[in-house]
């Protein structure tokens, strides 16, 4: 079985190309990469012309990743399952998601998993690495069975929202990790100082006489990590940055050489605290939107590839966590399915390179977790994610995949969309006919 | 002369107009003469339900609320959060939607989470919410009867100076009575312990001074604020005494303020620690005038959202 995607922009960041061309897929695998400079015009004539998509010069990309998402099963699967988690993956151009271990029960065990992992394989869109937890029961006392839960397939190590409290059993986190190369994800925040806060502390929540959290508690928490991460040699990855101060330790930290790495969502360089005006649940996350100074630090730390990595965080959560008084909603949006179009504005509004985004949404994410994938290479599974980036994208519950619609751009009309993604040569999400 | 509110619900401070200011003070200022009637009830509420719904222990509000609407002869029912279904798993929508269901007009809320009263407001579509009390965001009608209070003692509002002590950080008063102030034309300070003045404080327009005699210096009005421990996770000051020393309201402090100054306290007050008990009582102290002119307030704020309605 053949298909040939033509008359495409080609972006590969793993080569580095950017090129008008065509791409050959045979038996789940890119067969051939033809470029419309090397004199490429239309050689296969034997294709019928169902086999062939003329994608009209829209962006032909690897197949993206994400590694930052929630997908609530086991356990809340009314908010969310393993199926629609990875069916809004694909509707969002991702091919493989790395989930967080804060399900219920949470993923500290080769039980869990196993379960994912199996669960996955039968009803998943993409494919799914699972997190696992750093310390048992997310209590941040006792170290998981990491290098069992290595062996049955978790991708890496998270203690997610409720980040290691004892510096001591991070260490002792780092170092035992660093036996296995393994990789240890932070959820950069001090807790001291996060309290009882429901936003970002400022302005704002003066305003709005809502508890703050500071930015410090993030500075703090990422001083920490990346001081014990240079003192084990672990490789260490933090999570959501969010803080201007946080983007200039890990800038600083790169520089001397230390193994850490770095994602931010796209919410962090699309809004600021403001959003949350009105009492507005769909705005609350941890960390909290930041001020505008944060954003655009945010935004240069992606662009001097400080941050490696472009993350939705995707968090869905029912109308019975976010329809309640501020204080009591829960944290976290949804993201896969508005990440592509919020983070075209990058190349739009500020003048990122287009190889250098889908870096941020493929390579960069499957060599900090080394999965296959992220490039478009021939004899590799023909991993592919077409991007319109003029096609209008009104995000509303009808247009939405996830099983939760907690997002504060529902009703916003965006600009691009994916309009085809797929994985190993197998169409899993298509707008195209 | 425009007699209607630009508002639906009295949410915040910020939503109101100086129109809407001014209404509800000159309405109030004609209705207070009732409550020195023989007989204090007159008719213009007849056939209006008001419903208190209080998620939080009140007593002076409360009673005021009640009170202010039984002289206008509106119905009036009381709802305690420790008696109500929320102990039974209820959320706070689903409460407050059987509540509209029973077809009230006006439902006065407190409330321990900031925004509650918006949430509320944002969806119910029968009636009017007043913001009793949101967590330690805003207590407008508070500070309505703050301004009524300085007005009428003092005679005009525009260029005095408001000195506001105490825990800014928790009090929803201060955060509304610096906006009501600063919106009609006064300069407002406020002080007190730097633990206790919130971040981002400045973007509501007073002037902060971890100096107490900076701010009560010819000072026309002094706020004082009640130390809201319950609130506090952890004490954020070291001692009531070391709080009574520096910051609380004594004789000394008051030899710089302006010749006819005045005391406010929103209640209820700890004798002896924002201030003492003689100046409690002294004839500046205006902190029994207030409680008067709450209710005349809060019978202004129910007769126009209820003219509104009808």
């Amino acid at each position: 079985m053949e298909l040939l995607f033509e008359n495409a922009r080609l972006i590969d960041p793993a080569s580095g190309l950017d090129e008008m061309g065509a791409v050959l897929v045979r038996n789940g695998r890119i067969a051939g990469i033809f470029l419309l400079k090397d004199g490429f015009s239309g050689e296969f004539t034997h294709l019928l012309p169902s086999q062939r998509f003329n994608l009209k010069g829209r962006w032909l990309v690897p197949g993206l990743i994400d590694m930052h998402v929630h997908l609530r099963e086991p356990g809340e699967e009314y908010k969310e399952t393993i199926a629609t988690g990875t069916r809004a993956a694909a509707a969002g151009g991702f091919v493989a998601v790395a989930c967080m271990p804060n399900t219920k029960p949470v993923n500290d065990d080769v039980t869990v998993t196993t379960f994912i992992r199996h669960k996955a394989a039968m009803e998943g869109s993409a494919r799914v690495y699972p997190v696992a937890c750093i310390t048992k029961g997310q209590a941040g006392q006792a170290l998981t069975e990491m290098g069992m839960l290595l062996e049955a397939g978790a991708i890496a190590f998270s203690d997610d929202g409720r980040p290691v409290k004892d510096s001591a059993v991070m260490r002792l986190a780092m170092e035992y990790a660093r036996g296995f190369d393994a990789l240890i994800i932070s959820h950069a925040e001090e807790l001291g100082l996060v309290a009882d806060g429901v936003m970002n502390e400022g302005r704002m929540s003066q305003l709005l006489g809502l508890k703050g959290i500071p930015s410090v508690a993030e500075e703090i928490a990422v001083f920490r990590d990346i001081a014990l991460a240079k003192y084990t040699g672990a490789r260490l990855h933090i999570a959501h940055v969010s803080t201007k101060a946080a983007v200039e330790l890990i800038r600083r930290a790169k520089a001397e050489g230390v193994g850490v790495t770095a994602e931010t969502a796209p919410h962090y360089f699309t809004l600021t605290e403001e959003a949350v005006n009105g009492y507005n649940t769909n705005a609350k996350m941890n960390p909290p939107l930041r001020t505008e100074e944060d954003r655009q630090a945010v935004i240069e730390g992606l662009k001097d590839g400080t941050l490696d990595a472009i993350a939705t965080d995707h968090a869905p959560h029912s109308s019975l966590e976010k329809e309640v008084e501020f204080d009591r909603a829960a944290n976290g949006i949804i993201g896969l399915e508005t990440a592509v179009s919020l983070s075209l504005e990058l190349v739009r509004r500020h003048g990122m390179n287009p190889l250098q985004l889908i870096a941020c949404l493929s390579w960069n994410p499957a060599r900090i977790l080394r999965v296959a994938g992220g490039s478009l290479r021939v004899n590799e599974p023909a991993d592919l994610c077409v991007i319109d980036v003029d096609m209008p994208f009104e995000v509303t519950r009808e247009n939405l995949f996830s099983k939760s619609c907690n997002t504060p751009f529902l009703g916003q009309r965006l600009t691009g969309r994916v309009v085809l993604t797929m994985k190993a040569g197998v169409v899993t999400h298509s707008l195209l006919n | 002369m425009n007699n209607r509110l630009s508002v639906k619900h009295i949410l915040g401070v910020e939503q109101l107009t100086l129109e809407d200011i001014r209404l509800i003070l000159d309405t109030a200022e004609a209705l207070k003469e009732i409550l020195d009637r023989p007989i204090k009830k007159v008719p213009p509420l007849r056939g209006c339900t008001v419903v208190t719904l209080f998620f939080e222990p009140s007593t002076r509000t409360r009673l005021s609320f009640e009170l202010a609407a039984k002289r206008l002869s509106a119905d009036t029912v009381s709802v305690s959060a420790a008696t109500s279904s929320v102990l039974k798993g209820e959320t706070l929508l689903d409460t407050v939607k059987n509540v509209e269901a029973m077809r009230p007009d006006i439902l006065v809320v407190r409330h321990s989470s900031s925004g509650a009263p918006h949430f509320l407001a944002r969806h119910l579509t029968g009636c009017s919410v007043i913001n009793a009390g949101d967590g330690i965001n805003q207590h407008p009608t508070q500070a309505l009867l703050d301004l009524f209070t300085v007005r009428e003692r003092l005679g005009r509002v525009k260029g005095l100076k408001i000195a506001i002590l105490g825990d800014i950080l928790h009090s929803r008063v201060a955060h509304s009575d610096i906006r009501i102030f600063k919106a009609m034309g006064a300069h407002v300070f406020v002080s007190g312990p730097a633990s206790l003045l919130p971040i981002g404080l400045e973007a509501l327009g007073a002037c902060v001074t971890t100096k107490v005699e900076e701010a009560l210096a010819s000072a026309d009005v002094v706020m004082l604020l009640r130390l809201q421990k319950e609130r506090q996770g952890r004490s954020l000051i070291p001692s009531e005494r070391e709080y009574a020393n520096f910051f609380g309201l004594v004789q000394e402090r008051c030899l710089n303020l302006a010749s006819d100054a005045i005391f406010m306290h929103p209640g209820p007050i700890n004798r002896g620690v924002e201030l003492t008990s003689e100046l409690a009582d002294s004839q500046q102290s205006v902190i029994l005038n207030q409680v008067t002119n709450g209710v005349a307030v809060r019978m202004a704020i129910l007769s126009l959202l209820w003219a509104d309605r009808s």
